[in-house]
Formats: C-alpha cells, sequence, structure tokens
C-alpha cells in the first residue's frame, strides 16, 4: 500500500506546512498544496483510481507523467481530468470516470471475463447479423462507450490567446534543456524555456537524488535560469506541435501562447515504457520514474515491498532511491543485462537483494492491488520460481524519444540497437534535438549534447549550415530490453493500456493481415486512445516486427501528430473575434426600435418594429413601398469606382454583359461570373464619364469583388485605377410610386423622365451634400438609389423621412426588400445560387453576352449554353397553403428533383410565391411542384411566369411604358 | 476566401516587396494561368478551367496582402514551401480580345 513517508526530500513540491482536505467518492481525504490528484490518493493509501477503458480492468498509477490515462476524474462541472499532473485543490469533489457504483464494485467490472468475447476488431466484426438488432447493439455500446460524461451546462470561458516571440525556444527543462536555455542566453539569444511540469528541473529532480553533483548542477541552472534577463521560463506548460516556420503553440495555465521563434531544441526527454506481461495494468504496478517522481516530488512511496523488473541502470539506480527511503526491495528480475553489473546493482546485491539474472514476470497476483509476483526464465516457459509477496513492482526496462515536434519539424527517428531504443537520425538545422531524447544518458553526456545542439543551432541560424559537423554524445550501454514482453497462456498482458489491447489482440491483428504498422493501429486501434501511443506505440511495433521477423526500422513508425496532449476547446478556441460593421445609419435604425441581423459581416435591419407582429410589420413596409413611399437603408452595398483610360475595358472584361456601350450617365444590371461560369456576384455599373464608373456589388461579395477587379486590372495589363469606396460612402433606396414628388423637393436637378430617365444615373445636391442618384429599382417601383458620404447619411435619412412624411413614407428593412424583390422575380446571389449556378441555370441568359470575344466565364458559358441540367422556376401557392421554407424538396415520382431557393407570402398577391431550383425536364414540362415541406406533407404549387408582379414593369417608369435603354437583349 | 478569417497564421511569407509577413493576412489566389483561349475545345477548356498541375516545383502564384490591399505574384518552390521571388505584373500580364 503506498504511504506518504515522513523524511522530507530535498526540493519536493509539496507544502507540507499546510494542509487541505478534498472528497472522493464521497470519503474525505488529506493533502498539501501542491499534490496532484494522484499524489494525494496515493499519499493516502488510495492506489486503485480508475477502471480501463474496454474491460473495466481497476487501474492505478503508471507513469505519474500524465503518459497513460489510468487515473482520469470528474468533478461537477469538468471530466477527464487527469490525476497524475493536475493539483488537487481544498474542497475538490472528484468522482471516478467510465464507473457505474463506485471504483471498487464498479458494475461493469465483469466485463474482464468477457474479453475473450471483445477480440480485436470485433466492432467491424460482430452486430452486422442480424441487421434488424444493429440498433439495439449501437445503443447498448454508446451508453457503455466512452469515459467521462459532458457536463453540457458548463460555463463557456474565454481565453484569449497570446503571441510569444523568441529566438530559441527550448522544449523541456531537465538537465539538456536548462543548459541549452542558459547556453543560447548566454550567446545572446532571448530564450523562452518550456516545461509541462510546475516546476523546472526535468531528471535531475527525481533520477539523480542521490548524487551531489547533480543536485549542485541542477542548483546552479535554476539560478542562472532565474538571473538571465533573457530567459523566460513557462512551466505547467506544453508545447502542442509544431508547425511550419517555427510556429509553436504552448499550452499555458492561461490559454494558448503562439510562439514565433528563430530556433528550437527539443530536450523533451524520454518516455518509460511499460513491459507486457500478465497482470501488468494492476494498481501497485508502475514505471520506475512513476516511483521515483512520487517519491521526490511528492515525498510518496508507492508501497511496502516491491520487486524490480530491470533492463537498464536506471532501474538499480531507482532501486536503490526506494530502498534508501524504507521500501523492502524483495528482489530484481533482469530481463536484459544492462546494469547488471554495475556499482547500484553491487551495492544492492551486496545489501541482500537477490538479482535473478535472465528472468522476468510471469504472472502478478491480486485484484484491486498487487499481491504478490511470480517469475519466469526470460527463454522458458514454464515458472522458475515460486510466488514472491509484495505490493508494487517497479518496472525500467525501457524508454521512448518524446520526439513530437522533431517528427512534425520534418525530422526522423532510427532504432538503435546498442540503447535499445529509437534516436533522432535527421533533423531540419533550425530545430535540433538535445539530451536523454538524443541519446546522452550520463549528466556529461547530456551537458555536451546540449551545448553542442545550441552552437549548432545557432550556426545554423546564422545561416552556416553545421548540421554535418554535429557531434553527438550518445551513451554505449542498453538502456531497455529488445524485449520487454513475456507470454502467457491467459493473457491479459496490455500492451496499450488506453484500449485494453494484449499481446494477442496485436498478433492476431496482424494474422488476419494488417501487418503494416499503420494498419494495425488503425484496425487495433492501438495508440488511438486518449495517451496517443504514448506508452503504447514502441512496444507495439516491437510485437508486430517479431511477428513478421524484420528489424524495427523495417516496420516503420506512425506519425506523430499535434497537439501533443488534448487541450481545451475553449483554449483552442480563444476570443470570439467576429467584428460587426455597422451602417452610419444604426443610430438612426436604432431610434426606430429596427430588429437587426447579421448579413455577413454587417448588422442590418431585418424590420422595423410595431405593435403587430413581425410579419405584420414586414407586410406593413411592403404595401408601403407598393403604395406610396419607403426608405431602405442599403449602406453595406459595395461600392466601387473604376477610373482610367482602360476603365471600359477592365468591366467588359469582368462583367457577362457589355459594359463598353454603356452611355455616361446611365447604369446597367451587371453579372459576374467566375472561370467555370458560375454566378459570383451581381449589382449595377454606372457609367459616370468615359472614363469612369462607378459600380456596386452585393454586401456579402463585396471585398471579393474588390479584389478580382484589382487582380485583373495587373492581370490585363490595363491602366486604370480600382477604388473601394464602401466604407467611405453609405447608400439608401428611396422607392414607391411617391419617391419622385418627395425627393423632387431636396434636389438641385430636375427628376422628370426626360431629364432622369429610368436606370440613369446623376449627380447633385441635397442640402448642399453631394450625392450620387442611380434610378435603380431592386424592388420593382419607381426608385432612387442615393449615395453619399456617410457623414452626411443622417441629414439626408431625416430629410428625406421630414419630405416623406406627408406621402406616408415608411422605412423598410431585409425582410421587405426580400419579398419585394421575389414579387419582381429578381435572384439574391447566394440565396437563389449555389456553387454550381450559372446565368443559364438562373434563367438569366439575357445577361450573357457572348458576342463578346472575351469576357472571365465566357468560354465556360459558351460551352455551357444549353446545357443546363437545372433550372430556377417560379411557382405560386394557393392563399390558405401551408408556407414551404427555403430547402425544402421538389419530390417527382418519388425522387429529388429540386428545392426550394426563395418562398414568401406575398402581401401584393395574397398568396405564397417562391422560386425552386428543379431539374430542367421537369422545368420544361410546366407541371404542378409536389413540395414536401415540414412532417412530410406535401403541398401543390402553380407554375408562374416572373414577374409575378408588373411583368411589364410600367411601375419603374411611371407613365413613360417606352424605355429606350436597356431591354437587357 | 472568408474561411481565412480568423485562421490562426501558421507560415511566414518572406515577400522581397514586404518582408515576412504571416500567411494569414494574406488570400491565395491560385497558380498563374495561361492566357485564355478565345473558342476553346472542350477539351482545352476542361483543362484551362479545372485541371491544375499537382508536381512539386516552381509555381508562380497570385497571393492578396488584405492590410496592403495588393495583389503578388510570388514564385514559390512548392516542394521546399519556400518564396524564390516576386514576379511583376508585367512577365504574367496578357492582353484579353475586345470587341
Amino acid at each position: 500500500m503506498p504511504f506518504r513517508c515522513s523524511d522530507v526530500r530535498a526540493g519536493e513540491w509539496i507544502d507540507r506546512s499546510r494542509t487541505l482536505r478534498f472528497r472522493f467518492e464521497g470519503r474525505v481525504y488529506k493533502a498539501h498544496p501542491g499534490d496532484t490528484i494522484s499524489s494525494a490518493l496515493l499519499a493516502n493509501g488510495v492506489s486503485l483510481l480508475g477502471r480501463s477503458f474496454k474491460y473495466h480492468r481497476p487501474r492505478g498509477v503508471v507513469s505519474m507523467a500524465n503518459h497513460d490515462v489510468n487515473a482520469l476524474f470528474a468533478t461537477g462541472t469538468d471530466t477527464n481530468i487527469r490525476g497524475d499532473i493536475t493539483p488537487v485543490e481544498d474542497g475538490m469533489e472528484l468522482q471516478p470516470v467510465n464507473v457505474r457504483n463506485g471504483l471498487e464494485k464498479d458494475r461493469d467490472r465483469y466485463l474482464d471475463w468477457f474479453g475473450r468475447f471483445m477480440p480485436v476488431g470485433f466492432y467491424y466484426k460482430a452486430f452486422h447479423r442480424p441487421r434488424f438488432l444493429f440498433p439495439f447493439f449501437e445503443r447498448l455500446i454508446r451508453q457503455r462507450a466512452g469515459l467521462g460524461r459532458v457536463d453540457l451546462r458548463w460555463p463557456a470561458r474565454r481565453r484569449p490567446k497570446r503571441y510569444g516571440h523568441c529566438d530559441v525556444l527550448v522544449v523541456g527543462a531537465g538537465p539538456a534543456g536548462m543548459t541549452a536555455a542558459c547556453d543560447a542566453a548566454r550567446r545572446g539569444c532571448e530564450v523562452i524555456l518550456v516545461d509541462e511540469n510546475p516546476f523546472p528541473g526535468g531528471s535531475l529532480g527525481y533520477q539523480w537524488s542521490g548524487n551531489a553533483d547533480a543536485l549542485q548542477w541542477r542548483q546552479r541552472l535554476l539560478d542562472e535560469l532565474e538571473a538571465h534577463p533573457g530567459i523566460t521560463v513557462m512551466t505547467s506548460s506544453v508545447v502542442l506541435g509544431y508547425y511550419d516556420d517555427h510556429w509553436l503553440p504552448v499550452s499555458t495555465p492561461d490559454g494558448i501562447v503562439k510562439v514565433r521563434a528563430r530556433g528550437v531544441v527539443v530536450a523533451a526527454g524520454l518516455i518509460e515504457q511499460p513491459a507486457v506481461f500478465r497482470n501488468n495494468d494492476r494498481p501497485g504496478v508502475m514505471m520506475a520514474s512513476a516511483a521515483q517522481r512520487l517519491l521526490e516530488h511528492f515525498g510518496v512511496l508507492p508501497c511496502k515491498a516491491a520487486v524490480v523488473l530491470a533492463a537498464n541502470p536506471e532501474a538499480y539506480a531507482a532501486a536503490r532511491q526506494l530502498q534508501a527511503s524504507g521500501v523492502s526491495i524483495r528482489g530484481i528480475a533482469a530481463c536484459g543485462e544492462s546494469g547488471r553489473e554495475g556499482e547500484d546493482a553491487a551495492a544492492l546485491a551486496s545489501g541482500g537483494v537477490p538479482i535473478w539474472p535472465a528472468t522476468t514476470i510471469n504472472e502478478v497476483h491480486g485484484t484491486n492491488a498487487v499481491t504478490g509476483v511470480s517469475l519466469i526464465g526470460t527463454g522458458s516457459e514454464v515458472a522458475a520460481q515460486e510466488r514472491i509477496d509484495c505490493d508494487g513492482i517497479i518496472v525500467s526496462t525501457g524508454w521512448a524519444p518524446a520526439a513530437h515536434l522533431l517528427y512534425q519539424a520534418g525530422g526522423r527517428l532510427r532504432y538503435d540497437d546498442t540503447l535499445e531504443m529509437q534516436v533522432p537520425s535527421e533533423w531540419p538545422d533550425t530545430v535540433v534535438p538535445a539530451g536523454r531524447l538524443n541519446g546522452a544518458f550520463t549528466l556529461d553526456q547530456q551537458r555536451e549534447d546540449a551545448l553542442e545542439a545550441v552552437r549548432c543551432l545557432i550556426a545554423a541560424m546564422e545561416g552556416e549550415s553545421e548540421h554535418e559537423a554535429r557531434s553527438l554524445f550518445r551513451d554505449t550501454v542498453a538502456h531497455g530490453a529488445a524485449w520487454p514482453v513475456s507470454r502467457h497462456p491467459r493473457g491479459r498482458n496490455f500492451v496499450d493500456f488506453d484500449e485494453d489491447l494484449q499481446l494477442k489482440d496485436l498478433e492476431q491483428a496482424a494474422r488476419e493481415g494488417f501487418d503494416n504498422v499503420e494498419l494495425l493501429k488503425r484496425y487495433s486501434t492501438v495508440g488511438m486512445g486518449p495517451s496517443q501511443g504514448k506508452h503504447a506505440n514502441v512496444n507495439a511495433i516491437r510485437i508486430l516486427a517479431r511477428y513478421m521477423g524484420q528489424g524495427m526500422d523495417a516496420t516503420g513508425t506512425t506519425t506523430a501528430r499535434p497537439m501533443y496532449h488534448p487541450v481545451r476547446l475553449e483554449d483552442l478556441a480563444g476570443r470570439r473575434l467576429r467584428p460587426t460593421r455597422l451602417s452610419p445609419l444604426h443610430d438612426h435604425h436604432r431610434a426606430l426600435s429596427a430588429e437587426f441581423m447579421e448579413a455577413g459581416e454587417w448588422l442590418r435591419v431585418a424590420h422595423y418594429s410595431s405593435q403587430e407582429s413581425p410579419s405584420a410589420a414586414i407586410a406593413d413596409e411592403v404595401r408601403a413601398v407598393r403604395r406610396s413611399l419607403g426608405l431602405i437603408d442599403v449602406s453595406t452595398l459595395g461600392k466601387i469606382e473604376v477610373v482610367g483610360p482602360d476603365a471600359a475595358r477592365l468591366l467588359e472584361g469582368s462583367y457577362t454583359m457589355r459594359m463598353g456601350n454603356l452611355k455616361a450617365g446611365m447604369t446597367r444590371y451587371g453579372l459576374i461570373v467566375d472561370e467555370s461560369g458560375v454566378i459570383e456576384d451581381d449589382g449595377v455599373v454606372a457609367r459616370l464619364a468615359e472614363d469612369r464608373f462607378y459600380l456596386s456589388a452585393t454586401s456579402g461579395h463585396a471585398a471579393a469583388t474588390y479584389r478580382m477587379l484589382q487582380r485583373h486590372v495587373l492581370e490585363w495589363g490595363l491602366d486604370v485605377h480600382v477604388i473601394n469606396r464602401t466604407g467611405q460612402l453609405g447608400a439608401m433606396n428611396l422607392a414607391g410610386p411617391e419617391s419622385r414628388r418627395v425627393l423632387e423637393r431636396l434636389v438641385d436637378i430636375p427628376l422628370d423622365e426626360d431629364a432622369f430617365p429610368n436606370l440613369g444615373a446623376r449627380e447633385s445636391r441635397i442640402d448642399d451634400i453631394p450625392v450620387r442618384l442611380l434610378r435603380v429599382g431592386f424592388v420593382g417601383e419607381l426608385a432612387y438609389e442615393i449615395h453619399a458620404p456617410v457623414s452626411a447619411m443622417g441629414r439626408i435619412w431625416d430629410a428625406l423621412m421630414e419630405a416623406g412624411a406627408s406621402a406616408g413614407i415608411r422605412p423598410f428593412g431585409v425582410e421587405a426588400q426580400r419579398i419585394l424583390r421575389l414579387e419582381k422575380g429578381h435572384i439574391i446571389v447566394g440565396q437563389d445560387t449555389d456553387g454550381l449556378t450559372t446565368p443559364f441555370n438562373a434563367g438569366m441568359p439575357w445577361a450573357v453576352h457572348l458576342k463578346k470575344p472575351f469576357f472571365r466565364g465566357r468560354p465556360a458559358l459558351a460551352h455551357l449554353k444549353g446545357r443546363e441540367s437545372q433550372k430556377l422556376v417560379a411557382f405560386a401557392l394557393p392563399p390558405d397553403s401551408p408556407l414551404p421554407r427555403e430547402c425544402h424538396l421538389i419530390i417527382e415520382e418519388g425522387d429529388i428533383a429540386g428545392r426550394v431557393t426563395s418562398v414568401a407570402n406575398s402581401p401584393t398577391l395574397g398568396h405564397p410565391i417562391g422560386l425552386a431550383m428543379v431539374e430542367s425536364g421537369l422545368a420544361k414540362r410546366e407541371a404542378l411542384l409536389q413540395i414536401r415541406i415540414d412532417g412530410g406533407q406535401m403541398v401543390s404549387a402553380r407554375r408562374m411566369a416572373t414577374p409575378f408582379y408588373d411583368p411589364e414593369g410600367k411601375r419603374q417608369v411611371a407613365g413613360y411604358p417606352e424605355s429606350r435603354e436597356e431591354s437587357h437583349q | 476566401m472568408r474561411l481565412q478569417w480568423g485562421i490562426d497564421a501558421m507560415r511566414i511569407i518572406d515577400c522581397p516587396l514586404i518582408g515576412p509577413r504571416p500567411v494569414a493576412e494574406f488570400n491565395y489566389g491560385g497558380a498563374v494561368g495561361e492566357p485564355p483561349i478565345v473558342d476553346p475545345t472542350p477539351d482545352q477548356l476542361a483543362a484551362q478551367v479545372f485541371y491544375r498541375a499537382g508536381a512539386p516545383g516552381l509555381l508562380r502564384e497570385w497571393w492578396y496582402h488584405r492590410p496592403t490591399g495588393r495583389w503578388f505574384v510570388l514564385e514559390r518552390d512548392t516542394a521546399t514551401d519556400r518564396v524564390h521571388r516576386i514576379v511583376t505584373p508585367e512577365e504574367v500580364a496578357h492582353a484579353i480580345p475586345m470587341l
């Protein structure tokens, strides 16, 4: 049973002078500030910390370093909290995850006995037949699968992202990392040093506790880190990944810092790897480094009597360290030769600790805790030893480099047969490995390797490539076993603790043909759990390599993708950064109690409020425009001025219709398509002079249209300026039969049909403010669009409202405008069109002037003409019909034949009208459209011609039926 | 195009004219195309509109720098992802046929 030792450890992380209390499964425990959840529970003798994902096996501390996820906890609001690293807090209420009825008596623990019915890949194999039972199994599995439960009422926290800049980012504050950071800073570099632990020190803090030199060196390094102004130390922080050009997001306790560095030293150290033997997951079986971390950081001893499984010098050092602190070492099973002849082994042996050569663990006894162990010869299949009683198993049989960042930067690893470990073999000049991760194990090797890494890095940062000349300081003895795996007829020898994968599962997957490491991973899910293979991948590769009879390098590795550890979504989300643009008339709209809606980046008026319902208010606005007068703010329109000798040429090439023959003082509808002929944008083009055009673009596409025009200027070598005036000018549209009478009183030019015909463009003044008037009516009435500087928009609005009062002027919003334009059959790009809609699909062949030798999209449109597979058609419904909604489907003979793109109840016509994109076969037949609406009900819609309203457009010319300009032919 | 909003800067484009800027400030405009063919065959049309060369190598591409409101043509090695030089617009401009 683990316990807290009474001796204070030098450099321990806990503050024994203070005590805090927390609850786990309802019971109260004491801890000290600095304890993590796992260390606090172990200090209280609780070694059963969690249940495994699949078989609900009892689990405890394995790595004590967040390399495994056996100890996960939930509070009321948060779940899957990692016990190894999360500080315990006073008053914390903790529960285990993935457990029913408590950890000890978990109701799902029987699943362990059914394991043989859940072989590898059973998800793919089972539950297919009989098919009708699948929903039942699916529900069952979904209930059982997964870890903690998410609290959907979790209060959202916003954590802004920050930026960090440095010359050298050092990852890992162990001996090599601290040395590299200090050395780089001494050479004048700005350094950021990141470590996931709460304190710097790394392995110097737990692996070398008996070594006076090590402790002295550690203190010197810590002092220098503290004193040097060029070093920023970020603790409890994880470098999540490496992205191009040395961009490394660092997850800190206060959110993400996006660090841009010039060079990176990866000194992230090693991840200790478990050995594979029967019941290697019992609480009490842990890595030697985990026992050392518990002891030196938290003053917790993992057990009273331990058996050690050793394949490297670190194992013997750890055994001595534990023995010196009072743990009885019952014996050491040496499953590898390395370290057996060393100083630590000799000291243990002379103290009477038996060391059994060529021996490994056959089986661990005990259910919720270790009660004993049976050993076996590494070469034999029979138990060589009697059962040995103990309450802890300490394992040190191999390491894997935490080389994720090197991988992501383009580095490579190879398996080193001397070290029995993967080591970096290639890396970029400015992302360099150092320390144990690079095979430097002794303190001297680590120091030399770190200094060499910095030397080469700085040379590379200064443009000299010294990569070839890098000296290595790799150790010459093995630090792991070549085959830390022991077979057992009854299995339960786990390779992946996240996914409960045993030796036989991987071998079976290979036998079934998934014998490539990437296939093995996907089929068996090894390394795909929350710890992402940190403790599982190396052994899985070993097992596959042996099965295939090939080397480790030939077997390969899987890719280590970002993020290194899971990241909270709130950290990734950062701050909500979605600025909204406001019209210059926004305050006027607010004063009129407008309801606003988001339209792209803008806030626009949906409708103005009234005593009645929104739909009644919208209908009133529509009727006001049709009967007398309405005013709408259209400041969100893109407004672009094109000036220069090649102005007409630019627009001829950019729009589908002719623009070169547009007369000065006139406007024309303009349509823009992309290279494949798909509609991108539309608007109004006004010619102000021979070499000057003024054009509008849709609110959402203004920036892109401006960008496209700018590019065409360069692409086509034109002499023309394109000026984006969207933010500088506002606009409003005065629409309705009374519009001329009202506007006439305010402007200094005549508005009669001869002086200012339909589709004309004029410059004028209102109240001495220069305005540009365009006689265009999207809503299908006599209408004037008034463009003016944003600073004067309020005055003009007020003047129009005042002058229009006697005519019953009413401001109207986007909702009313949508109905008004639908009554006229005008499309909205992006609503009635999608990413495949050409002008032919949209029923606008009149807008495509194929006689022009060139415009953007012309070759595609010339090819597509007459081949359209879909067509936009208009429909109407009886007044009492239920109203379909946009995107409801058109059904023909049981199949989908189209969809509704726009639909509204027309206040003017008194019944619903709409547009639908349907298959051209159906479009030609003029048959009723069958629309499937909410609830599966079908309604029949009558086909109509557009415009629904005022088909001859008489209302726009106000008593002048013949408009010569613009007949769209 | 609008998807670029709010996406983190990951790469730096070392533009010879405006210096090193994060890629998030740019909109990608695609590779510089061939001058348009006035009446292409369907094959030529498909090649021009839809086909893109994917082989690694030097590629001339349009990049729009939003803060300065400028288009650039950059020559980028798609194998190493490095910008080699800025191409003057005159080098890639082609006259368009007019009525």
